[in-house]
């Protein structure tokens, strides 16, 4: 196994998961959003809600497709390119993984059908408990791949026998210690970032001049998540990272490009710097005395464990999980900042015709689904380079192909996602360019969504032929 | 009683890669047999025959890869670094075809071209490199200390092509039959002949492998001709027999027992590869106790397994009963 196998067999796993990871995160969100929306609709009969249910259910169809098949490729990855990992923990991994086959991706599959193509076929009781089952199987989802994936953080309750784990205690594998943190974390992330995509779309539309009731229930709706819950998502992120300092301390230290301790010194917080792991030190560094033990510790002049305190092969790269990390923490706290002028515009009864703000609100559509991904990099890279953290190295973790093997696949993943996903955010794109339209039934017409389009962009117009039998 | 835990487990998954083989067979059929179908309505209705359905149609698949690192984690590493190269092509066939069903829909009328062909050649592909995988796991598969020690390419031989060729036909007539069943008119009428042609295709893979696979492994030809011939003798008979009612079947134009049948010869070509590797995981020298997980993870899955598997059964098939019957032009949510 060359080391530039090894790199390209990390990179592959490191893009198809970073695709992969945003359309589950969407799609917790999503299900949990069109679930509520159902609930209310029934509640209220108010017409403006099963309009938002149809809009985003078809985006949620779209954003599903596209996580199922990024999702295959995961499930046979782990034997593909680490089969020196599946060989090591598969005993413990694959169960949990084969519980969430069985607990949550057949129960999604086997009501999404009747949740999206169902409206006719079955009454709407039936209808909301299919979506019930739906966002309640994404829920399940998430809380075994984040057993399986702490796990991995934080092993506990197994043996090694004869260079292979054997499971000891399943209920000390399923609740390892960073498990209830990052289940919390990641759900709420996907919670978060799916209220600032519905936020983004509906500022949108307010500034298009479409304000219906449908454009400002969503607007609101969303708002309201992102002021509830970004802040709580600050505080759970903070528990978290105690976590870390206390599980993967080489981790923090590199969060915080964190070098060595003098006797009797704080820690500062670097808030920028540019960590160089071949001089061992911190360039640029612009510091705050006592913070790092503030925050960390909360205590003034306890230090937190420093990069040098291991040896170079047992240190995660700095420069990349310093800047992830703060990026993450960056999008946060701009989350936070729109949340609480949202509630100030709503209490000056401004909320819906703020331009600037609007405008803000616009650019933070994609800002949760980029944190997610900055974080899962901080966490990710921050644990290499262990693959099960403390037990089996990454190196020792990969399925010996030559470099060539490696190489040839990675490039058709990335030819095929770019252009495959790429091609669904573009059509993600046009069905949010298009207002949530009133007159929508049940059965609606398979060119629905074109019409609509054209409307609001004239320029592609002339691409539209009257009346075309496809299969040219 | 201590209950063979291996043998429970080689039975799920076993139980777990048929019903993806039916299920997801014809819904890969159907992107296989497009070509025949230009006719866009025809293809709207073809593919809305299975959009309900599909997905929990390859979660089997999901199952079938996770069941099999849970209960044999050293089979499944050894079977997926060894047929690293087709599995990969698979997967990403599958990509195209499965964001068809999505795509197709949301596309202009000028870009819907590019997804069905992407359809049509995801179905093909990823059918044409699971009958490739199949072929080359039944060659057999080189380990030494549960490490892969064959080559990059060994998968490909004449055996594993044809095996590919083979599991094209076996899904286009999976789809055909059941276009028969949930389709009407001049759509059904040429899946009628379509059908005809593709059974007796079938029927020639059949026979071509039985006879094919005795030559690449004298255990395998000691199983079917040694002593143990006559008590396995039913199952060539009972290929004949479904052919036959196939025909008939199609002959009288009755909707759904041509799918029944087919379902009925798959099910026995199924059987009799299994029967030629058994009791073997990794053939041809790893047996299933040898690659088992302990005791402590097939235990704990098998919980799981033993109480879901038959509520997913239950809501999968209200899932077809809710979407049974004819579909038509200009059904679908989209």
């Amino acid at each position: 196994m060359s080391v530039l196998a090894l790199d390209l067999a990390r990179i592959q796993f490191g893009f198809t998961i970073s695709f992969h990871i945003v359309f589950p995160a969407i799609t917790i969100g999503m299900a949990s959003y069109l679930a509520v929306l159902e609930g209310l609709w029934l509640k209220t009969k108010q017409a403006h809600y099963l309009e938002l249910y149809r809009y985003w259910s078809r985006i949620f169809a779209l954003t599903f497709g596209m996580g199922v098949v990024s999702g295959l490729v995961m499930a046979y990855q782990f034997g593909t390119n680490w089969s020196g990992f599946s060989n090591y923990a598969g005993s413990v991994t694959g169960p949990l993984l084969a519980y969430e086959v069985l607990t949550a991706f057949f129960l999604e599959a086997g009501f999404l059908g009747v949740m999206l193509f169902g409206w006719n076929k079955v009454g709407p009781g039936l209808h909301f408990v299919s979506t019930l089952m739906v966002a309640v199987g994404t829920l399940i989802s998430a809380t075994w791949i984040l057993a399986s994936n702490s796990w991995m953080h934080t092993p506990q309750g197994v043996a090694l026998v004869d260079g292979r784990l054997i499971p000891v205690d399943w209920w000390q594998i399923v609740f390892n210690p960073s498990f209830p943190y990052r289940l919390m974390h990641m759900v709420v992330a996907a919670y978060l970032a799916t209220a600032l995509l519905v936020v983004a779309v509906g500022a949108w539309h307010l500034l298009r001049g479409t304000a219906t009731k449908a454009v400002r229930t969503m607007f609101s709706m969303g708002m309201w998540m992102a002021l509830l819950v970004a802040p709580v998502q600050a505080v759970i992120g903070d528990f978290h990272g105690l976590n870390t300092l206390e599980y993967q301390p080489a981790k923090i230290a590199a969060i915080e490009g964190h070098w060595e301790n003098k006797p009797g010194e704080a820690t500062p917080l670097i808030l920028f710097g540019w960590p160089d792991m071949a001089a061992e030190k911190t360039h640029f560094a612009l510091e705050i005395p006592h913070l790092g033990s503030l925050v960390l510790r909360h205590s003034w002049d306890a230090p937190i464990p420093a990069l040098k305190e291991f040896a170079p092969e047992d240190r995660p790269n700095a420069t990349i999980v310093f800047w992830s990390f703060r990026i993450m923490v960056g999008l946060g706290m701009l989350m936070i900042l729109l949340g609480v002028v949202s509630a100030w515009l709503r209490w000056r009864g401004r909320l819906y015709d703020t331009k600037p703000f609007l405008r803000f609100a616009l650019c933070m559509g994609p800002a949760g689904v980029l944190a997610i991904l900055a974080g899962w990099y901080t966490t990710e890279i921050g644990r290499q380079p262990w693959v099960v953290y403390g037990m089996l190295r990454t190196a020792d973790a990969v399925t010996p192909h030559s470099a060539a093997e490696v190489g040839l696949t990675l490039v058709l993943f990335v030819v095929v996602y770019l252009l495959v996903f790429g091609a669904g955010v573009a059509y993600l794109l046009r069905l949010m360019r298009v207002a949530p339209q009133p007159d929508e039934t049940p059965a609606s017409t398979p060119d629905l969504e074109e019409d609509h389009v054209f409307t609001l962009a004239p320029e592609f117009s002339a691409d539209k032929p009257g009346s075309t039998e496809g299969g040219r | 009683m201590e209950a063979n835990l291996p043998l429970i487990w080689a039975g799920i998954i076993l139980f777990g890669i048929m019903m993806y083989i039916i299920m997801d067979g014809f819904d890969l059929g159907i992107g296989i047999l497009y070509p025949f179908f230009s006719d866009r309505h025809d293809r709207d209705v073809m593919m809305n025959t299975v959009a309900p359905v599909w997905d929990g149609n390859e979660t089997w698949l999901v199952l079938g890869g996770a069941g099999l690192l849970a209960a044999f984690p050293q089979a499944y590493s050894i079977i997926l670094s060894a047929l690293y190269l087709p599995l990969i092509f698979m997967l990403m066939a599958l990509i195209f075809r499965g964001v068809a069903f999505e795509f197709r829909f949301k596309a202009r009328d000028h870009e819907r071209h590019f997804w069905d062909k992407a359809f049509i050649g995801g179905s093909m592909t990823a059918t044409f490199f699971q009958g490739v995988t199949l072929g080359a796991y039944i060659r057999g598969i080189p380990a030494v200390n549960g490490v892969y020690t064959g080559g990059a390419l060994d998968w490909l031989t004449p055996f594993s092509l044809f095996t590919g060729v083979g599991l094209l036909a076996t899904y286009a007539l999976l789809g055909s039959t059941w276009l028969v069943m949930k389709t009407s008119g001049d759509l059904q009428a040429t899946c009628y002949r379509l059908s005809r042609v593709l059974g007796l295709v079938l029927l020639a893979i059949i026979a071509i492998i039985s006879l094919w696979t005795p030559f690449i492994d004298s255990r395998i030809a000691a199983r079917w001709f040694g002593p143990d011939m006559w008590t396995l003798l039913p199952i060539p008979l009972l290929v004949l027999f479904c052919f036959y009612q196939l025909q008939r079947a199609l002959a009288r134009k009755a909707e759904v027992w041509p799918f029944v049948f087919t379902l009925g010869l798959v099910f026995l070509g199924y059987v009799g590869l299994g029967i030629s590797v058994w009791p073997n995981i990794v053939p041809p020298d790893i047996s299933i106790q040898a690659a088992s997980a302990p005791p402590q993870s097939q235990g704990f899955a098998l919980v799981g397994a033993v109480v879901i598997i038959p509520i997913i059964l239950i809501y999968t098939a209200w899932g077809y009963y809710v979407f049974r019957g004819k579909v038509h032009a200009g059904e679908g949510y989209h």
